[in-house]
């Protein structure tokens, strides 16, 4: 699963794996890792991970250095994330979350610039069209989880740009 | 509740049971404690109470300690009491259960009845005062009871007893210890002498210990550091004794020191730099407690300790220990220091702790 994905240097640098006391250093040490998390993530395009997998993933065991970060610190990495707005826990145990790489509102954002450039305020969209119909095919959203996509939409609606529907085969989106 | 002493129960000779009654137990003002269901029984003296279950819980009261007592009526799921009212406890009262009670009076609850009873031959003792008539021996103030368990050495025969049991624990021999102080202290010659001569008096029970020699011998084995057991005093001339060795210490330090309490060596030390010697206590923030030179620059051996693991790439403690030639306690705190001014930073794993440059700060 290497793909083409370039690890940085702090995968090879085995402090990476070891919480570091150093409050700066630290500051430093997780905010290096939550870039890690997002890139690995979008890269092979995982929405969505339990915190079991994480443990055993490449992305927090490094088998050539043979180092891995232990539960209590991925569970730093990932609450420091889910402060971003990046993640957000599925369950109430914390076992499962979903990951986003840009976070809903830059999505909503995006979906709506397109919107208002292709002239389709006042539209309505199914969720599949937004992002597998055809006319998306050039956007970044386009293939988007639907998990994200519907609090990228419910972005928008907190800012009343767009409303959450229910259409004939599921959900849609009417945009203002 | 502070007025009970423990006794064994007994009565003295003179002394004469009245009445007594089962199922009482004891509030101390309006609180319930401990001393739920005992007999309470009432002789010419005293009001004793024992407890049911365990016959060794035993405490009384002289009925000399009595102000006055008050009835109280049975109600709905109580059951009727004498209220008790008592003058302060005597300041050398014998131990009993209490130290100390906010309360002046304590109440008796007579769950299995008997109250009307004995309330009236109370009364009748109160005013009979049989006690003022009738000496009994002193000691039914003065036997103990089964708690706490600690024995209360008081005067001259429990600093006997504590010096004999130091004396059969330790190996050497007392005047051979103290000679060995001497070197360090004035007057040791007069010390030495003074404790032989008491360890011989204990040894062969050769008359009394005087009250002068226990004096001299406490405040020397104070003016050493040794805490006193029986009454916990702080340190009289320990102070003084302490600044003395402190300028000592900073003259011979590479004399192998023969005998000193490692108290009172931490306790001179922290005097070093107050009294502007060459040397200081350095205390790191694990704990461990250091001496330095006053010119010594714990900071500036840091910024040499990023070379050194910088140029090897990674270090534990006892590799760098082994570089530098120092002890591992010394280089793990010169380690840890850097890390806390942000040098270096640790990788921890089942290999061991190891430092490393902190590059997450020089790089991007």
């Amino acid at each position: 699963m290497a793909m083409s994905f370039e690890w940085p240097w702090q995968y090879r640098f085995p402090p990476f794996f070891t919480l570091q006391p150093n409050v700066d250093t630290r500051q430093k040490q997780l905010a290096a890792w939550c870039s890690l998390v997002l890139s690995f993530c979008r890269l092979h395009k995982q929405s969505s991970m339990t915190v079991m997998e994480a443990q055993e993933s490449p992305l927090f065991n490094n088998v050539k250095l043979q180092r891995k970060l232990p539960v209590e610190s991925i569970q730093i990495v990932l609450e420091e994330l889910r402060k971003k707005g990046n993640l957000e826990w599925l369950d109430k145990n914390k076992s499962s979350f979903l990951i986003m790489w840009r976070r809903p509102e830059e999505w909503g954002k995006l979906i709506y610039q397109w919107v208002s450039r292709s002239g389709q305020n006042n539209s309505v969209f199914t969720l599949y069209e937004l992002t597998n119909g055809e006319d998306t095919e050039d956007e970044e959203f386009h293939g988007l989880d639907e998990a994200t996509l519907l609090r990228a939409l419910q972005a928008l609606q907190q800012e009343h740009k767009a409303e959450i529907i229910t259409v004939s085969d599921g959900r849609g989106v009417k945009f203002f | 509740m502070d007025r009970f002493v423990w006794t064994s129960g007994l009565l003295e000779i003179n002394e004469t049971l009245v009445i007594q009654q089962r199922g009482v137990r004891i509030y101390d003002g309006e609180e319930k404690i401990k001393f739920d269901a005992g007999t309470l029984l009432l002789s010419t003296h005293r009001l004793i109470w024992r407890d049911q279950k365990n016959h060794e819980c035993c405490m009384a009261i002289p009925l000399s300690h009595i102000v006055f007592i008050e009835e109280q009526a049975a109600g709905i799921g109580k059951s009727a009491k004498i209220v008790v009212h008592l003058h302060p406890a005597h300041p050398t009262k014998e131990p009993g259960p209490f130290q100390s009670s906010k309360n002046s009076y304590i109440k008796l609850s007579f769950k299995e009845h008997g109250q009307i009873e004995f309330y009236r031959r109370l009364s009748e003792e109160m005013t009979q005062r049989r006690w003022e008539n009738i000496p009994v021996s002193q000691s039914i103030q003065t036997n103990r009871g089964p708690q706490p368990g600690r024995v209360r050495a008081v005067g001259i025969v429990g600093i006997e007893r504590k010096l004999e049991e130091k004396r059969k624990e330790t190996d050497k021999n007392i005047s051979e210890a103290f000679e060995d102080l001497s070197k360090l202290m004035i007057k040791a010659k007069e010390m030495v002498e003074l404790s032989k001569s008491i360890a011989n008096k204990i040894k062969e029970k050769q008359g009394d210990i005087t009250e002068d020699e226990t004096i001299r011998f406490k405040s020397y084995l104070l003016s050493m550091g040794i805490a006193n057991p029986v009454t916990r005093e702080t340190y009289g001339s320990g102070t003084q004794y302490h600044m003395q060795l402190a300028k000592q210490l900073a003259g011979i330090l590479q004399v192998p020191l023969e005998l000193l309490s490692p108290e009172d060596l931490v306790n001179a030390c922290k005097m070093l730099e107050a009294l502007k010697l060459p040397l200081r206590l350095r205390v790191f923030d694990s704990g461990v407690m250091v001496i330095e030179l006053q010119s010594h620059k714990e900071e500036e051996m840091v910024a040499s300790a990023l070379e050194t693991v910088s140029e090897k790439g990674s270090l534990t403690s006892e590799e760098f220990a082994k570089l530098v030639g120092m002890s591992v306690l010394l280089a793990k705190e010169r380690l840890l220091l850097a890390e806390k001014m942000g040098h270096l930073c640790r990788d921890d794993s089942v290999e061991g702790l190891r430092f490393y440059p902190n590059l997450f700060m020089t790089q991007s």
